[in-house]
């Protein structure tokens, strides 16, 4: 096993993607993941979470500061390294997971495999059964994602990232627009998934600690454009940040409207 | 304004020079994947506007020859009908109408899906399974169009020639169809079939460029949807025009 972090961001400056690419969102960023580690990244909504975890997967360059994967400084790397590191990391998006709607739900988990191993989608209808059935998606696997409940799409998204077997998976915010069933699914899932794959790594972003809180070992809180990491779990009950006090009590209103930035 | 025009045609060409590096350096990669996306094209832009294209190329052939053979009649120069008809439906006006229905029926089509998806982040979810957006999203669309602009003007140009020839046949003109024939076969060069090919594969490809090219390069918002798509047919349109003025003076050249 290689010591080297998974991910490093050194001093990094994380812009905001699309339309904000060049206005910093989060400052000094310092973080290294390491294989087997389960991060809770706590934080309001709308303050740059989707932003470090794309940045996080080498989809985004930082503003400031150096990125490695793997061990590698992420400029350093070739087209193809690139791309093989990408393979390493799932990355599962907020909001409807950003599936392919023109492609039914077995299509969106087929396409990544059937285009690295150029196979046809038969060929590779036993693996995206098998991770259909795991995920519980068995029987939506013929429809299109507009025509499945919207709560599902993130569990569709986590299914499409699963498939390609990465060593660390980014999930963005997944309890966010959940039902209580999808929530309790949710719930039972990562922390097996965590148990079952020792070596994986995982990333989870929320607005609200009380979940994760049991199931989670490191934490880390983005606040006021700043990173800072908690530590473990009893760190975060001990601590005495607002944000973190606001986010244990799930008393929102507590906190100053300039919280919100 | 001239800084905008020169700054975008720079990204444009920009965005081709990847697209055609991508082709070449991926053209053997994922083609189980990729060659059915090129063939959904091809149906999509090559065999779907085919009812449509027949309408018009029946109509360009009498409008052309309803023109011109009126106004031959009365000079007494028939025997012209069959050069007027090669310089102005094969040489000018059959790939254009085609290019601009092709345009017109998936170009708008290609812009509104890949701005949709720029706009919704699928193409960053792209990315993060390791997939090359240009190779999976762009090589398919312009192979696809290149090769349905070049299918489509040629059975645009033969459904004008029959058309221009049945006007004349109902019009009485003394004009046997091996006459029409002779006459055309005698104004075309072998210069003309492969300018003609050429040109239409260049029409095409260049459709399929700058509508993906509006629809992916910049980062945007599903408001700015209906003025991508917009950007994309002016961009389009004007592209087709300049370069058939190229071709033009390729024509005189040769």
């Amino acid at each position: 096993m290689s010591f080297s972090p998974c991910i490093q961001l050194s001093n990094a400056t994380v812009g905001g993607s699309g339309l904000f690419q060049d206005s910093a969102r989060i400052e000094q960023v310092t973080w290294s993941v390491h294989a087997g580690e389960f991060w809770v990244i706590g934080a309001r909504p709308s303050v740059g979470k989707t932003d470090l975890l794309v940045t996080a997967a080498g989809l985004q360059k930082p503003i400031a500061g150096e990125h490695q994967l793997f061990g590698s400084r992420l400029e350093e790397l070739s087209e193809e390294e690139r791309e093989a590191s990408r393979l390493r990391i799932g990355v599962v998006f907020e909001n409807g997971g950003r599936l392919f709607n023109d492609l039914t739900v077995a299509e969106n988990l087929a396409l990544p495999v059937c285009y690295h191993r150029n196979c046809s989608a038969e060929e590779a209808s036993t693996e995206v059964a098998a991770v259909l059935e795991t995920t519980g998606l068995k029987r939506v696997a013929q429809f299109k994602p507009t025509e499945v409940s919207r709560s599902l799409h993130q569990r569709i998204a986590l299914a499409r990232a699963l498939i390609l077997k990465p060593e660390v998976l980014l999930i963005d915010n997944p309890l966010f627009n959940s039902d209580p069933f999808q929530t309790n699914w949710w719930l039972d899932f990562i922390p097996n998934l965590a148990v079952t794959h020792p070596n994986l790594t995982l990333v989870i972003t929320t607005t609200d600690f009380r979940p994760w809180l049991e199931h989670g070992r490191q934490f880390a809180i983005i606040h006021r454009q700043q990173w800072l990491v908690l530590g473990d779990r009893h760190q975060v009950k001990q601590s005495d940040h607002p944000l973190v006090q606001t986010m244990l009590a799930g008393r929102w209103d507590s906190l100053e409207t300039t919280d919100f930035i | 304004m001239v800084i905008d025009w020169l700054s975008s045609t720079k990204k444009l060409v920009a965005f081709a020079l990847i697209t055609l590096v991508v082709t070449l350096t991926k053209w053997n990669k994922s083609t189980s994947v990729l060659r059915p996306l090129v063939a959904r094209q091809i149906n999509r832009a090559g065999l779907s506007p085919l009812p449509m294209l027949t309408f018009l190329g029946v109509a360009l052939g009498l409008v052309v020859s309803g023109q011109t053979v009126a106004l031959l009649s009365k000079v007494g120069a028939v025997d012209y009908a069959g050069v007027i008809m090669v310089s102005v439906v094969v040489r000018e006006l059959a790939p254009l109408v085609t290019v601009l229905l092709v345009l017109a029926r998936v170009g708008t089509g290609i812009v509104i899906e890949l701005s949709t998806s720029r706009a919704l982040g699928e193409v960053e979810a792209l990315e993060a399974l390791g997939i090359d957006p240009i190779h999976y999203l762009v090589m398919p669309r312009v192979i696809g169009l290149a090769l349905s602009v070049f299918s489509l003007t040629v059975y645009m140009v033969l459904m004008a020639l029959v058309s221009g020839f049945l006007f004349t046949f109902i019009q009485d003109v003394p004009l046997t169809p091996s006459t029409y024939l002779a006459q055309m076969s005698a104004s075309l060069r072998w210069e003309d079939f492969i300018i003609l090919g050429v040109k239409t594969l260049t029409f095409g490809g260049v459709v399929a460029l700058i509508t993906c090219y509006q629809g992916l390069a910049h980062a945007l918002r599903l408001e700015h949807v209906s003025q991508v798509t917009t950007n994309a047919i002016i961009g389009s349109v004007v592209a087709c025009v300049v370069l058939d003025a190229f071709f033009i003076i390729a024509y005189l050249v040769l």
